[in-house]
């Protein structure tokens, strides 16, 4: 765990940072990864309008991004099972530090900042045991391990800044060995649940499914303003079995799970690939780049709309509503019942949009 | 794990709207003008006589020419569930029997409301009737039963689905369709987006045969699966992997410009062996010596699928999705 030194060491970091901050950047809202027509990848930082302001080419394919809160800096990370994060300074448009997984560990592809900046957090495989971690780095030092903690779970895949001392993390459950890649090692036994973890390794607060859904994997995560929680999730069963794919959950609360009618929950094939809250926390989203569709909710669960679009899988809060992405390279906007155009480029947005600061 | 077939562009080659308006044309409308028809007549056959056997002939025409659009999963089968409530399958939980018992314990009033429609998606459409017409459950009814009448409210729904479709694709989606790219148009952003969702169709439909019509009765060799054969209680299994090969060889042919030597030569081959099989609901899958050539089959259609990927998807531009096929 960090210690005080290395928490007070981070915090004079973020207070000596540059007044610029993401302005030196370009003042980009979301960060996104794609690959081009040349087939290289490269990360994005996209105005509102979902318009280019910089484009910073990236060894290979990632997976999500973690947006600094204050400095132009973002953590790529490699897809899992990787052994590797970028951190990219957005002013220069350069690699800065580049982060190894430890022995025996390796990253799940998701990580969060903490503590005004001062440490980041990654998901992350202990391999011989198949126990969840999150790795700890003082962006202080370099980016330097300073140490980990227990994620609650096997699997955590996507974590989010709950607290500046307090985690979420979807443990999707889901046991995977780099021996044998993407391979699902206990589907029969999975339990995914979700955990709020403190800074100091204490499992606050755990939810779990019903057991009927335990092949329910929880994998990505979203946060309102007011702490509640939503999860996506990725059924392990048959595709055509219509589960729940959103979850939404208030701390000390049984999660409530939503759905749309039997015709719209089976045209998502058990898949939800990213999920948002809009700006204000009173809509939330899931999106399906299998099905084409993105299912709209209210706070309490309530199914309010779908919209097509194939392959659309990034998603964040945006003006009047979400701003979308795809892999045909569109970027559109959804304010109340309209799916519109932004932009559209010739490349492939890559699963999720990061919205920054969100 | 399964493959992912939404298609995404590859971005290098022109766009090419030809195909698609031909399509459009030869493919789409003369299927679901075909569909609305066959259905129409099951619906005038059922009040007539809603007997089972009465009722059968007009229940496999109506199967055959839903074969004929059945991948066409883009814009109106997608709209409203209009695609599930007309073919309620793989039914993973059991619901088409469930729902169909249920309202046949109870002679539940909606069959007669007028207002089938707002039923279950799983106790209408093809799969629902075929338990009347077909399950020795249900099936042997007389004309002044409630199953009967039953049968006549899920034909008479059939009929009103089948007209919708036809006439959605008419007068709206082949319109869509075709003007992908132009202004106002905010389903279809580039004249490439059209034929990358025809082409989806295509190498979705071509997995659905796969991994859902030959895959779930072939279960695994030591847990064979015949009793979640597609429509086998119709006799259809064999039959619709058949007629659906059929039509997406149709749709590929139309769909591509350029000869595609490849795929025509390996639909050909898929044909003559599913022609050729003589086992017409997959019994034979839990029978090592005829499981061979079930599986032989499904080798052959996964031969389409890759010819397919690798002559039609290049000359239109497309390719599988990027997200879609990542699954993280």
């Amino acid at each position: 765990m960090p210690s005080r030194r290395h928490f007070l060491a981070g915090l004079a970091a973020a207070s000596s940072l540059p007044a610029m901050g993401w302005a030196a950047a370009g003042s980009p809202v979301y960060l996104a990864a794609a690959r081009d027509p040349s087939g290289d990848y490269a990360l994005f930082g996209l105005d509102g309008t979902g318009h280019d302001i910089f484009r910073i080419p990236l060894p290979d394919r990632g997976h999500a991004a973690a947006a600094h809160p204050t400095a132009p800096e973002a953590v790529a990370f490699a897809r899992r099972p990787g052994r590797f994060a970028l951190v990219i300074d957005c002013e220069k448009g350069q690699v800065a530090h580049r982060l190894e997984a430890p022995v025996g560990r390796h990253f799940y592809g998701h990580g969060a900042f903490l503590q005004g900046g001062a440490i980041l957090a990654t998901s992350e495989n202990e391999i011989a045991t198949g126990e969840g971690r999150i790795g700890l780095w003082s962006r202080a030092e370099g980016y330097a391990r300073i140490g980990e903690i227990a994620s609650g779970g096997i699997g955590p895949h996507e974590i989010r800044r709950w607290a500046e001392d307090v985690l979420v993390v979807a443990n999707g459950g889901i046991r995977t060995h780099p021996d044998s890649g993407r391979e699902k090692l206990n589907i029969d036994v999975m339990r995914p649940n979700l955990s709020y973890v403190s800074l100091s390794g204490e499992v606050l607060e755990q939810a779990v499914l019903p057991d009927d859904l335990h092949k329910n994997s929880i994998r990505h995560l979203a946060l309102a303003p007011d702490g509640q929680v939503a999860f996506a999730m990725q059924w392990q069963g048959e595709q055509n079995d219509a589960v729940p794919l959103l979850g939404l959950q208030r701390r000390g609360q049984n999660p409530v799970l939503a759905e749309a009618d039997l015709a719209e929950q089976i045209a998502m094939q058990g898949y939800a690939g990213s999920v948002a809250f809009a700006a204000d926390g009173g809509a939330v989203g899931i999106t399906s780049p299998r099905g084409g569709r993105l299912h709209l909710f209210d706070s309490k669960g309530d199914f309010l709309a779908s919209h097509r679009r194939a392959d659309v899988c990034g998603l964040a809060p945006g003006r009047g509503g979400f701003v979308a992405t795809d892999g045909l390279g569109g970027i559109l906007s959804l304010q109340e019942a309209t799916l519109s155009r932004l932009t559209t480029a010739s490349r492939a947005w890559d699963n999720h949009l990061v919205a920054i600061d969100a | 794990m399964r493959s992912l077939l939404t298609a995404t562009f590859l971005l290098t080659a022109a766009p090419a709207l030809a195909g698609v308006n031909d399509v459009i044309r030869d493919h789409a409308l003369p299927g679901t003008a075909r569909f609305a028809s066959a259905t129409a007549a099951l619906d005038a056959a059922a009040q007539a006589d809603c007997t089972d056997t009465a009722l059968r002939p007009a229940y496999q025409e109506a199967f055959d020419a839903w074969m004929g659009i059945a991948h066409l999963t883009l814009g109106p089968l997608e709209e409203d569930g209009r695609g599930l409530a007309i073919a309620f399958w793989p039914d993973t939980r059991g619901m088409v029997g469930r729902s169909v018992a249920r309202l046949v314990a109870e002679e539940d009033p909606i069959a007669t409301s007028g207002e089938y429609a707002e039923v279950s998606i799983a106790a209408r459409g093809l799969f629902a009737l075929e338990r009347l017409l077909y399950d020795e459950d249900f099936a042997g009814y007389g004309a002044e039963s409630y199953s009967c009448a039953l049968a006549q409210a899920m034909a008479a729904d059939l009929a009103v689905l089948g007209r919708e479709v036809d006439t959605a694709w008419r007068e709206d989606f082949a319109a869509t369709l075709g003007s992908a790219g132009e202004a106002g148009n905010s389903r279809f952003l580039s004249p490439r987006e059209a034929s990358q969702a025809l082409y989806t169709a295509l190498a979705t439909g071509l997995e659905f045969v796969d991994d859902q019509r030959l895959g779930r009765p072939m279960g695994s060799f030591d847990a064979p699966k015949p009793q979640v054969a597609e429509a086998r209680r119709s006799g259809r299994s064999l039959r619709n992997v058949v007629l659906s090969l059929e039509a997406l060889q149709g749709l590929a042919g139309t769909l591509s410009d350029a000869p595609t030597p490849k795929a025509d030569a390996a639909f050909d081959r898929a044909l003559t062996a599913a022609r050729g099989l003589e086992d017409p609901v997959f019994a034979g899958v839990a029978d090592p010596a005829s499981r061979i050539r079930v599986e032989a089959l499904q080798n052959d259609v996964r031969a389409i699928s890759e010819a397919v990927g690798a002559e039609v998807a290049p000359a239109l531009g497309v390719s599988v999705g990027f997200n879609s096929a990542d699954g993280d």
